[in-house]
């Protein structure tokens, strides 16, 4: 299996440019009807924006999407760590940053093994966090790890394929023993507490636009998640 | 490679062979659409997938999976039951933690019990003392002993409820399964860390050589499970599943696979980056959850 990347620069093979084709025409009509006085604002993507694209491989691209920002994000802690971490937190955290490593390189193999478009290397903006500090880096965690689980939780009704939706799960109880340490860390015996598991002991879900719409503040690059998993 | 083609063939030897799938139009619309989109088709991840449940043999239907998890809840909650009456446990944080645990198992019990009545299915039962329930002679004395049990419990239904989510797929069963699966995987990791573990499964841990981390079963499998609580259907064994250790996720390996040298991962980073499935007749094995039921 390939692990080539596929720039969008690059010259596209004819199945990707109908995609891409695809993304631009859909984009165009959504223009339009923002010209019209009866539409809604809010519909209009802008022309600058990526589409994850369709089906299966918009999936893997959503994911990929959420694993580059993690990965990017422990990184990041594991370059600077903040001062007042605690004994073996570093270590941890070096732990975490080498586990969303692997994730996303493998569904970026995954993806280009596929035949699908690659997303491309996003830019994350993550100017919200102080990496000095132990609270700021570790409640931006929370956050990632937890918008994580809820992402795959949500995503795997939308997928096509059984192999897909298994290495999903794969992944998502990962990122869940990963979110499970990290309230432990911030507060002691949180990893599974009542704001995050509901009456009926059910962790959160959410669809791709919603955890795109969270992940957004993080990524310099406008993504589009409405046609993942169509 | 050439979907209908070896479609073709496969009928030269086996003229059900449509009849394997879940229907021929299903697959073959399924197929189409997903080919017109990424040429998935072309794949052997694909095809892997779509061949080994054609051919698994599975009847079961989306009350038999709901059962197998009812099974390990009614289990797991049992055990849960046991471990905060044995008069063990250290501090008040480590009963908060495990009555925190007890509740979600609770409310996975009543979950699944009315989602299987709902859809006109018999949902297995147990009680303290009738049913499905933890064996008494298998549930130990000491807090550590406890402790390492609760670890095995939870880390076999994060891979039992992998293992069969794949059935579910188009149903929305498969979301609410989902949403068990990943508070199993918390519940997981905290217990781990109460031991002193790492929180995921790694190969430092000083169980990493039990049943519950490797795989195959013991005994012989059936497609059917009878328990004192009620029976349910599972998929016919075939082979073993990857041990936690496996660093090949579908066909790709992770350690040489997915980055080019000298950046390239450990085993041990990369078995622990992600989990892995259990099969029904490998959880309901006499080495792991099977034989810890009453």
């Amino acid at each position: 299996m390939s692990d080539t990347l596929q720039p969008l620069h690059t010259p596209i093979k004819r199945r990707s440019f109908f995609q891409y084709a695809g993304a631009t025409a859909g984009a165009t009509a959504l223009a339009l009807a923002g010209c019209s006085k009866d539409s809604d604002p809010a519909a209009i993507v802008p022309v600058s924006s990526i589409s994850l694209g369709t089906g299966d491989v918009g999936m893997l691209n959503y994911a990929y999407a959420l694993e580059q920002l993690e990965a990017a994000f422990y990184a990041q802690v594991v370059k600077t760590p903040a001062a007042d971490f605690l004994s073996g937190e570093l270590a941890y955290f070096t732990q975490i940053a080498t586990h969303e490593a692997i994730h996303r390189d493998f569904l970026k193999t995954a993806i280009s093994g596929a035949g699908g478009s690659l997303l491309p290397t996003l830019t994350p903006i993550f100017t919200s966090i102080n990496f000095s500090s132990r609270a700021s880096v570790l409640n931006a965690a929370k956050t990632f790890e937890d918008l994580g689980v809820a992402a795959y939780n949500g995503a795997g009704v939308l997928l096509k394929s059984q192999t897909y939706l298994t290495i999903a799960g794969q992944i998502v109880s990962v990122e869940a023993r990963h979110a499970a340490l990290i309230r432990d860390l911030l507060s002691p015996g949180s990893f599974a507490d009542d704001n995050q598991v509901d009456a009926t002991g059910l962790d959160k879900q959410m669809t791709p636009t919603d955890v795109i719409a969270a992940a957004q503040p993080f990524i310099t690059e406008k993504l589009d998640a409405s046609s993942v998993g169509k | 490679m050439n979907f209908f083609q070896i479609i073709d063939q496969l009928a030269a030897v086996d003229p059900d062979v449509l009849d394997r799938f879940d229907s021929r139009r299903a697959v073959f619309s399924s197929l189409g659409s997903v080919a017109k989109r990424s040429a998935l088709a072309a794949t052997p991840l694909f095809l892997g997938a779509l061949f080994q449940k054609a051919y698994a043999g599975t009847t079961s239907t989306p009350v038999d999976v709901l059962n197998y998890a009812l099974t390990l809840e009614l289990l797991e909650a049992d055990f849960y039951r046991l471990f905060l009456a044995a008069g063990t446990l250290p501090n008040a944080t480590a009963t908060a933690a495990i009555t925190q645990i007890k509740k979600h198992e609770d409310a996975h019990v009543a979950l699944l019990t009315r989602t299987i009545q709902a859809a006109g299915g018999t949902p297995v039962t147990g009680t303290a003392t009738t049913g499905i329930r933890f064996k008494p002679s298998a549930f130990p004395s000491t807090y550590a002993g406890q402790l390492r049990v609760a670890q095995l419990l939870e880390d076999t239904g994060v891979r039992a409820y992998k293992g069969r989510a794949a059935e579910l797929v188009g149903t929305t069963l498969l979301t609410t399964a989902l949403q068990i699966h990943s508070v199993e995987a918390r519940h997981a990791a905290h217990i781990r860390l109460m031991r002193g573990q790492l929180p995921w499964v790694n190969s430092a841990d000083d169980l990493a050589t039990d049943p519950t981390y490797t795989s195959g079963v013991t005994g012989t499998t059936s497609t059917q499970v009878t328990t004192a609580g009620g029976a349910f259907g599972i998929p016919a064994y075939s082979t073993a599943s990857p041990a936690e250790s496996s660093t090949v996720i579908g066909t790709v390996p992770l350690t040489t696979g997915i980055t080019t040298a000298p950046a390239v991962y450990s085993a041990a980073d990369a078995a622990a980056a992600f989990d892995q499935v259990l099969q029904p007749a490998e959880v309901v094995d006499a080495s792991r959850a099977g034989g810890l039921l009453a």
